[in-house]
């Protein structure tokens, strides 16, 4: 599975969403399954898949599926 | 364009937490309470009502949360809604939080915990049940305080089942999983004793935790029970092994920005809050905070937390009583006040996080 699609999954397992509910447009608080507890499950998945541990100010920065492909990028981890 | 947009927040959360002294601090204090509340003025009308009646910076007492819809920001930009837990009959206080209000509540309990845990993430077992924060609809304090400690562990394990009944095994379990590791532990004060540190020595366990205790939420129902700070300390040290205990002292209406309690057993002001002690009966605020007139100046916690953009929340009066113990000079070496909470002034309603849990 490449980084993206493992990126995708953890999205669309998290939030229960279809593929086609990615991009930009996915933004924290834009759906309903993305809220604060969504988010928190959202977090613990991507850790999962890749590995990391994110620091706190990155969890809270973490508002968007775009912003998200960036935070990774500090963890070495390229979509 | 708001005055919002004026404040410079990461200007505000570079500072060194506990790092400035007195005067630093009312400078810093000064300038931003002066933008807050013109922001607050232009955009919350009830507001601007009341800095006409009653002059710039008034404190609103925290009842005014329940009777009023206190709103800076239009209806749509409310992302999340903040309610006290209330018993049945009482009223509860509405928070209005907009995206950028609540993401800062997340950075600044972070940045105020981790002076205290460090700043890696550690394992995290939570003195609750799951079920707290299984209802999104109804956000309590109780959730919201959990899913703020969240942000800042990992491997979070909840220690209670949905009948708040200690799953011990859970427990036993993470414990096992991070024996080579320091733990954080956080709960409300009154869950953790009833739930947690009672349930164990009722089985008689005594577990061996490496690791750091935060709690919260008032001890109305302990100091009933005549357990106070020195002897819930104790206990649960004997009990789990735990010695690094913080308590803190925060409120729904001025989440992130909580006042915790160092190694000394003070209570500190961090750079993004302040507090007051204000006189019950003529509500002048003491400004004698020299150590020789300690005594006597007790009075009601007026507390200023300068996250606040989304709801006239940050110069707030509360209902409990407390002293200002010093000034820059705690042993533990953090700069800035540091203080004492006695509890509710006589008559006031209860309330709080874990105080209005009804014991089923």
């Amino acid at each position: 599975m490449t980084n993206l699609q493992k990126y995708n999954d953890a999205f669309i397992q998290s939030f229960s969403i279809s593929e086609a509910d990615l991009g930009s447009e996915l933004v924290y608080q834009s759906i309903d399954n993305w809220d604060s507890v969504g988010h928190m499950q959202l977090i613990a998945a991507i850790e999962d898949a890749f590995d990391i541990m994110l620091d706190t100010d990155d969890i809270i920065d973490f508002s968007s599926y775009t912003i998200g492909i960036d935070i990774l990028k500090k963890y070495d981890v390229e979509l | 364009m708001t005055g919002a947009n004026l404040l410079d927040y990461n200007e505000l959360f570079c500072i060194e937490p506990y790092s400035l002294e007195v005067s630093a601090k009312e400078a810093l204090l000064a300038q931003w309470l002066k933008k807050l509340g013109e922001h607050h003025e232009k955009n919350c009308g009830p507001y601007a009502r009341l800095v006409k009646a009653l002059g710039a910076d008034p404190a609103l007492p925290v009842r005014l949360f329940k009777s009023h819809e206190l709103r800076s920001i239009p209806k749509e930009d409310v992302v999340k809604t903040m309610t006290s837990s209330g018993t049945t009959g009482q009223a509860v206080s509405r928070i209005y939080l907009d995206k950028a209000t609540s993401a800062r509540q997340s950075k600044a309990l972070a940045q105020i915990v981790s002076a205290f845990t460090g700043k890696s993430r550690l394992p995290l077992l939570v003195i609750d049940s799951s079920a707290v924060i299984k209802n999104r609809a109804m956000f309590s304090a109780r959730g919201a305080g959990i899913l703020g400690f969240s942000f800042l562990g990992r491997d979070v394990t909840y220690a209670l089942d949905d009948d708040m009944q200690l799953n011990l095994q859970a427990v036993k379990e993470f414990c096992e999983r991070h024996s080579d590791n320091a733990i954080m532990l956080f709960g409300f004060t009154y869950m953790i004793w009833l739930y947690f540190i009672q349930a164990l020595r009722e089985r008689n366990e005594q577990l061996n935790i490496n690791g750091v205790l935060i709690h919260g939420g008032g001890w109305k129902k302990l100091q009933d029970q005549q357990v106070s700070n020195d002897s819930f300390k104790q206990i649960v040290h004997e009990t789990t092994g735990i010695t690094r205990i913080h308590n803190y002292y925060g409120m729904v209406e001025q989440t992130g920005s909580i006042y915790m309690e160092c190694e000394c057993g003070h209570l500190h002001v961090s750079e993004l809050s302040d507090i007051q002690i204000v006189n019950p009966l003529t509500l002048e605020i003491n400004n004698n905070v020299e150590k020789s007139s300690l005594a006597g100046n007790r009075g009601l916690i007026r507390c200023t937390s300068l996250l606040p953009t989304s709801y006239p929340g940050h110069i707030l009066l509360t209902e409990d009583v407390g002293e200002i113990l010093g000034v820059d000079d705690c042993p533990c070496g953090r700069k800035g006040k540091y203080f004492a909470v006695y509890g509710r002034l006589e008559g006031a309603e209860v309330r709080g996080c874990s105080d209005t849990h009804e014991r089923r």
